[in-house]
């Protein structure tokens, strides 16, 4: 399976929005280099704008912009983008519902050598609270490239959050995205996976393990965190013996969270029993490879397996 | 531009009548901002009725954009929103109730005129500036004017606005800050001492012009040399009274945010009466 980078996937997607749409702008907070924001720039300086290492004033400003009538691109870290200007997004973004898209780079554990303060933990809790917000959380190059595309089109405010390594690539070129979907990415009878982000992959390793012991998972693919497809994420849930969830990020009020809710207001043939696998409540810290920390935070393959066969007995 | 008297006299007939307003919105015992609503109502009235593009369509695109970023003084505006016919008298009466459409702060959803979501302090100006770089990047001649508390200047963002606004050098960019001397709690002296300001906002890389914020004529020729101003955007540094023109509420914290005895509203009556009579 190939490696990509979903990092080269938003630069290259968002270079190809400017391309195709002159209202597409983007902003960055010297950070353009890590998020290949820097790519919109050279091909399009004039609607590329340098904000400086000023977080709140680039979400503020992409929101003038957005009322200007552009849809405004604005990426940093993910922390960066998220929690620190939370009341920016809030109040100058989501309240007025505005075009603005949100790139949450070197997302959950990704930025492995950085620790804590750069580790995102936190932002789909926080992306997810906020009232108008969409999260989107791909789980591979293509994947990203093809949510980037499709947040110019919708109507208000999305956060895409991008790991900042290379990944195995877990759909193809010509999959089709449909925004707001639960995929099933492998069917199953004895359990079923809820993933977002890398984890997909992790998920999709595990149930190969699993299956060679002869437990069956069906393994869904979270791209889109809000709004939640709780119907599909009800619908697999169906005759399950147990669910886990697995995201890179923390396990309160994230993707796990979400699912938990969703099958706790379903029906009652879809109330499985469903443990979460995620960062628990902690944060981050540093590490000289991303796979150590992956390790380190239990979110391996083996560690799924381990705990699709606690969540089926 | 030289203004006739006649002009001068029209504008400071106006803004007797949006002071009126204000008082209608907020008759004894409700609460509201009339200090920082009162401070920035000549400088409103210039903006609304004189200096700035204005269109009968709220939403026309050829028109320049007034941002409050100090969204607590939305009172002002929505007083020249009544005189544009943007909302009704009866809008204005119903300011901050469940049956009515006008918030406390700026509500783009509610209001036509409103450009902007501020109220939660220190965004404003960023605000403006994306919309003096969006401006610009259309090739529109609108500008985009916002309104900045002095207390305001406590929050930081502010200053990273600054510092992008003269990096970005949008000349179609004025800030205009109420300097009123009080915020909520307390003066600004006290609370959080803001200094040189208009030193602060030209070592920022701005155009700086200090002027009587009361002073219609001043008024008027400020915003015209910011316009005059090229490569770099002016901050308009009015000098002002919180509470204007009512003086139980001059320079005092205490009618920031509060509502008016009943006694206090009756002299508020009889003042805007008289400020339309002699004006």
């Amino acid at each position: 399976m190939s490696k990509m980078n979903m990092r080269k996937a938003y630069g290259e997607a968002l270079l190809e929005l400017g391309r195709d749409n002159k209202s597409v702008v983007a902003l960055e907070a010297d950070l353009g280099k890590s998020t290949m924001s820097n790519m919109f720039g050279g091909a399009f300086p004039e609607r590329y704008f340098q904000m400086g290492i000023a977080e709140a004033n680039m979400i503020s400003a992409a929101a003038g912009l957005a009322l200007t009538g552009h849809v405004a691109y604005a990426s940093t870290f993910a922390v960066f983008a998220s929690g620190r200007p939370y009341d920016q997004i809030r109040s100058s973004v989501a309240i007025p519902r505005l075009n603005v898209k949100i790139c949450g780079s070197s997302a959950g554990l990704s930025d492995f050598g950085d620790g804590k303060t750069h580790q995102s933990v936190d932002d789909i809790a926080l992306m997810r609270v906020l009232p108008n917000m969409k999260v989107f959380s791909p789980a591979d190059y293509y994947e990203t490239k093809k949510i980037v595309k499709a947040m110019a089109e919708m109507d208000g405010p999305c956060y895409i959050r991008v790991n900042r390594n290379d990944v195995p690539n877990v759909t193809e070129e010509d999959t089709l995205f449909e925004p707001g979907k639960a995929v099933q990415m492998k069917d199953g009878s004895d359990a079923v996976v809820y993933a977002t982000g890398y984890m997909v992959y992790q998920a999709l390793e595990a149930a190969k393990i699993l299956e060679a012991e002869g437990i069956s998972v069906r393994v869904v693919n979270l791209h889109t965190i809000k709004p939640l497809d709780a119907e599909g994420v009800q619908a697999a849930a169906k005759g399950m013996k147990g669910a886990v969830t697995v995201e890179e990020a923390s396990v309160i009020g994230g993707m796990g969270a979400a699912v938990c809710e969703a099958l706790a207001e379903g029906p009652a043939e879809s109330r499985v029993r469903v443990l979460r696998m995620g960062i628990p409540d902690c944060f981050g810290t540093s590490a000289q490879t991303y796979e150590e920390l992956l390790v380190e935070y239990h979110l391996m393959p083996q560690d799924i397996v381990q705990c699709v066969k606690k969540a089926i007995v | 531009m030289p203004y006739t008297e006649k002009e001068l006299h029209d504008l400071r007939k106006i803004a007797a009548d949006l002071r009126a307003d204000l008082i209608d919105m907020i008759p004894a015992g409700k609460v509201g901002h009339l200090g920082g609503s009162s401070s920035i109502m000549d400088v409103t009235a210039a903006l609304y009725f004189k200096h700035m593009r204005v269109f009968a369509d709220p939403k026309d695109p050829r028109r320049d954009r007034c941002v409050f970023s100090k969204g607590h003084a939305v009172l002002a505006q929505y007083a020249a929103f009544a005189e544009l016919g943007y909302v009704s008298r009866e809008d204005l009466k119903k300011v901050k109730t469940l049956d009515g459409t006008l918030q406390g702060h700026p509500d783009m959803d509610h209001t036509p005129g409103i450009e902007a979501v501020t109220g939660s302090l220190g965004q404003g100006l960023s605000v403006s500036l994306g919309m003096a770089l969006g401006l610009r990047v259309d090739g529109s001649d609108s500008r985009v004017y916002c309104i900045v508390g002095d207390g305001e200047m406590d929050e930081g963002q502010i200053w990273e606005a600054a510092m992008a606004s003269a990096a970005h050098r949008v000349d179609n960019l004025v800030a205009i800050i109420d300097r009123n001397g009080v915020q909520a709690t307390d003066t600004v002296e006290k609370v959080l001492p803001n200094g040189q300001i208009r030193e602060k906002w030209e070592a920022f890389g701005w155009n700086a012009i200090e002027i009587d914020g009361h002073d219609m004529l001043q008024i008027l020729e400020a915003l015209d040399a910011a316009k005059q101003c090229k490569g770099k955007p002016t901050a308009i540094i009015a000098n002002t009274v919180k509470g204007k023109g009512f003086p139980f509420a001059e320079g005092k914290a205490a009618y920031h945010n509060a509502a008016m005895t009943e006694e206090e509203y009756k002299e508020a009556l009889s003042i805007v009466a008289r400020m339309r009579e002699e004006v």
